[in-house]
C-alpha cells in the first residue's frame, strides 16, 4: 500500500465501520430478519390493507409535502437570516433551533392546544371550516414543526459564502432581481436545498412524538405509519411491526437515493472540477 | 462618450472613501486608477459601474446625467478580482448570460448568440474551452472569460478591478500585454483600478494617483514618474531615496553634500528631497560636494543591479540603479568606497512646526552640477 500522508488511515476507517456496523446496520440487519418471519407474501398481505396503506401514503406523501414546503419557507426564512441586519435578528436565528431541543411530545401537545377547537388559533379556524387538530393537516403541521431546523441549518452557510460579487456581476450585465436569482443565486443553491429537503424528509416520516397528539390517530383518516407499529408492539405481533418497518425503511431508503441521485445532477458543474 | 466626473464624495461610516473627487475621462482612454488600499479607487470604480452611489457630485457622460442609469442600464463591462464568474454555467453559458437575459425584444436569436459568443470565445483565446465550467480552468483562463462575458454586452465603458491581482507574476505580465492589444484593437474606454504601481505605469494612457479617497496627481505615466507632484506620488510610484535637507547659508544639503539654492524656497528651513535610484552619481569628483559611501549589496536584477549604499554621513542606507553592463568597470563590488551625490531631487519644503509637515503645494526640483537629465 501506498505511504499516505495522513496517519491513522486504517485505524480510522476500521473504526467507522464498525461503529456504523453495530450502530447502524445490525438493528437494521435484525429488523429484517425478525420481518422475515412474516415473509415476503405476509407483507404483501400487509400492503394490501387498506389501513397500511392509507396509514403509509399519509406518512410519506405528507412526509413530501412538509419537506417541500419547509424548503419554500425554509429558503426565505434563511435569505432574511443572512442577508439583512435587523433588531431582533440574533433572537430568530436561535429560535430556529428549538424544534431541535424541545421533546416531540412537548411539541405535539403545544401544537394541539392551540389548533384543538377550543384553542388559540382553533377557535377562530374551526368556524372557517379549517379543522388542523385531529385532521391530515394537523398531522402536516407537526411535520413541518420538526423539519424545518434542517433546511435553514443546512442552507444557512451556503448562503452566507456565496460571493456578492456574482450578483453584482449579473446585474451589470443587464440581469434584473428576478433573473439574478433565477438564473444565478438559485442554481447554486438547489444541491443544498436538496440537502435540507431530504434531512426535513427523514426527519418527517421517522417522527412519532409530536404527530400522535395532534393527529388524532384516526385509522383511515388520520393515523401515520410508526403508530400502526407502536400499535402492533402493543399486541406483541413482533414480526408485523418488524414487516412495517421495513416497508418504511424501503421507502425511505429509495426516496433518499433518488434525491441523492437528483443532487449529483445539480451539482454536475462541481463535479468535475480539473 | 467623454465622461465627466465632478466633486465626487462618498462617505462610509468611518472614512471618507471619496473626497472630492473630479475627473474627465475621454472616448477610448486606457485610465489606470492606483493607489494603496482604502485609497478610494475601488469606490470610484463600483459608482462608475451603478453598484454604489455617490454622496455628493455628479458624472455624466456626454452632458448626460450617468449615475440616474441603473447598473443594469448602464451599459458598462464590469471584471472583478476573483472573476465573478456563474460556477454552474459553462464557459458558453457565461459569456452569453448578458445577452440571454436581454427583455425579448431586444434579445438577439438563438443563433446570433452562438456566433457572437464563438467570436468572443476566439479573441479571448478560447474557442475549445466553451463546454468547461469555470472551476475547470486556470485563474488566466477565469480572467478572459471574465473579459468576453463583460465584452458581450457591448459595453461602453469597461471597468476592472484588480483583474490581475490573483494572477501569478508570469500570467499577470502575459495578461497585461494581451489585454494592452486589445484595448488598441477595439478602443473601448477603459478604466482600470490596481494597487501595482508598475502595472499602471505599464498599461495606462493616464495614471489616476489615489490616496485616502483623494485625487492625488493625474498624468501620463511617464510624466508621473518623471514629475511628482506630491510626496505621496514621489514615494508610491516608483522606488525613491528619501533624504532629509536642511536650508545653509545659500545652499540646500545634507551631511557633507549641498547643492546651491538658488531661488528655490527661500523662505523654509528645511525640507524632504526624494530622488529616484538612477539619479545617484557614484562617481563624483574630488572638489564637488559628495557623500562617501560604502557599497553594502548588489542585486543583479537582469539588465540593471540594484545597489544598497550606506552613508555614514547621514545615517542612512540608499538604493542606486546601474545598467549591469557598469558593474564591471567601476570596481562596484561590495565594501568599495564611492563618492556619491544625487543628480536629481525632487523638493518639498516643510513647514516649522514641530510636527513637520511638508507644506502644501511648494515643490522645486533641483539638478547636481554633473546631471544629465
Amino acid at each position: 500500500m501506498r505511504r499516505r500522508v495522513l496517519p491513522g488511515f486504517g485505524l480510522s476507517l476500521g473504526f467507522a465501520v464498525t461503529y456504523l456496523g453495530l450502530i447502524v446496520l445490525l438493528p437494521l440487519a435484525a429488523l429484517a430478519w425478525k420481518a422475515s418471519d412474516v415473509g415476503l407474501a405476509g407483507i404483501l398481505k400487509l400492503l394490501a390493507s387498506p389501513r397500511t396503506l392509507a396509514a403509509l401514503k399519509l406518512s410519506f406523501g405528507g412526509a413530501l409535502l412538509a419537506a417541500g414546503l419547509n424548503v419554500v419557507v425554509g429558503l426565505m426564512v434563511t435569505w432574511a437570516l443572512v442577508r439583512y441586519r435587523f433588531p431582533g435578528r440574533r433572537i430568530l436565528d436561535a429560535l430556529i433551533d428549538l424544534p431541535f431541543a424541545l421533546p416531540t411530545a412537548v411539541a405535539g401537545i403545544a401544537l394541539t392546544a392551540i389548533y384543538a377547537p377550543n384553542g388559540w388559533f382553533g377557535r377562530w379556524l374551526v368556524p372557517l371550516g379549517i379543522q388542523v387538530a385531529y385532521t391530515p393537516l394537523g398531522v402536516l403541521l407537526a411535520m413541518v414543526f420538526v423539519g424545518f431546523p434542517f433546511v435553514v441549518r443546512t442552507l444557512q452557510p451556503v448562503l452566507q459564502s456565496l460571493e456578492r460579487e456574482v450578483e453584482d456581476a449579473a446585474e451589470t450585465l443587464g440581469a434584473t432581481g428576478l433573473q439574478t436569482f433565477l438564473r444565478v443565486v438559485l442554481p447554486t443553491l438547489v444541491p443544498t436545498l436538496l440537502t435540507g429537503f431530504a434531512l426535513a424528509l427523514a426527519r418527517a416520516v421517522g417522527e412519532y412524538g409530536s404527530v400522535i397528539f395532534i393527529a388524532g390517530n384516526i385509522p383511515l383518516r388520520s393515523e401515520i405509519a410508526p403508530l400502526l407499529i407502536v400499535q402492533r408492539l402493543d399486541e406483541f405481533d413482533y414480526a408485523t411491526a418488524a414487516a412495517l418497518g421495513v416497508v418504511m425503511l424501503t421507502f425511505s431508503l429509495v426516496l433518499l437515493v433518488l434525491v441523492s441521485a437528483l443532487q449529483r445532477w445539480t451539482r454536475r458543474w462541481a463535479e468535475q472540477s480539473a | 462618450m467623454t465622461l465627466a466626473l465632478k466633486r465626487l464624495s462618498r462617505h462610509f461610516p468611518d472614512i471618507a472613501a471619496l473626497d472630492d473627487v473630479s475627473l474627465d475621462i475621454a472616448p477610448g482612454e486606457f485610465v489606470a486608477l492606483v493607489g494603496p488600499s482604502g485609497s478610494g479607487k475601488t469606490t470610484l470604480l463600483r459608482i462608475l459601474a451603478g453598484l454604489d452611489y455617490p454622496d455628493e457630485g455628479s458624472v455624466t457622460q456626454n452632458g448626460q446625467d450617468f449615475l440616474a442609469a441603473s447598473a443594469r442600464e448602464r451599459n458598462v463591462g464590469l471584471v472583478f478580482q476573483h472573476y465573478a464568474l456563474f460556477g454552474h454555467l459553462t464557459v458558453r453559458e457565461n459569456v452569453a448570460f448578458g445577452l440571454r437575459v436581454r427583455p425579448r425584444r431586444r434579445r438577439p436569436s438563438r443563433d446570433q448568440i452562438r456566433v457572437r459568443v464563438d467570436e468572443l470565445l476566439k479573441r479571448v483565446q478560447l474557442a475549445e474551452l466553451g463546454n468547461r465550467y469555470p472551476s475547470q480552468l486556470s485563474g488566466g483562463q477565469r480572467q478572459r472569460v471574465a473579459l468576453a462575458r463583460a465584452l458581450a454586452v457591448e459595453p461602453d465603458v469597461l471597468l476592472l478591478d484588480e483583474p490581475f491581482g490573483a494572477l501569478d507574476a508570469q500570467v499577470r505580465t502575459a495578461l497585461r500585454r494581451w489585454l494592452r492589444e486589445l484595448h488598441e484593437e477595439l478602443g473601448l474606454t477603459t478604466v482600470f483600478v490596481t494597487h501595482d504601481q508598475e502595472e499602471a505605469l505599464e498599461l495606462a494612457d493616464r495614471i489616476v494617483v489615489m490616496n485616502k479617497g483623494r485625487i492625488e496627481q493625474v498624468g501620463r505615466p511617464h510624466e508621473v514618474y518623471k514629475d511628482p507632484e506630491t510626496p505621496f506620488v514621489c514615494e508610491f510610484i516608483g522606488r525613491t531615496n528619501r533624504i532629509a535637507l536642511e536650508r545653509r547659508a545659500n545652499t540646500w544639503g545634507a551631511g557633507s553634500w549641498s547643492l546651491p539654492a538658488g531661488a528655490s524656497g527661500g523662505l523654509f528651513h528645511s525640507a524632504v528631497g526624494y530622488v529616484r535610484p538612477e539619479h545617484l552619481s557614484l562617481s563624483v569628483p574630488e572638489g564637488q560636494p559628495a557623500w562617501e559611501a560604502r557599497l553594502r549589496h548588489v542585486y543583479l536584477a537582469g539588465s540593471i543591479a540594484h545597489l544598497d549604499i550606506y552613508v555614514a554621513d547621514i545615517d542612512q542606507t540608499l538604493e542606486v540603479d546601474v545598467a549591469s553592463e557598469d558593474l564591471g568597470r567601476g570596481a562596484l563590488t561590495p565594501g568599495a568606497v564611492l563618492r556619491v551625490a544625487p543628480t536629481r531631487l525632487v523638493t518639498f519644503p516643510l513647514g516649522d512646526g514641530p510636527a513637520g509637515a511638508p507644506v502644501l503645494g511648494e515643490r522645486w526640483i533641483m539638478r547636481g552640477p554633473n546631471s544629465t537629465s
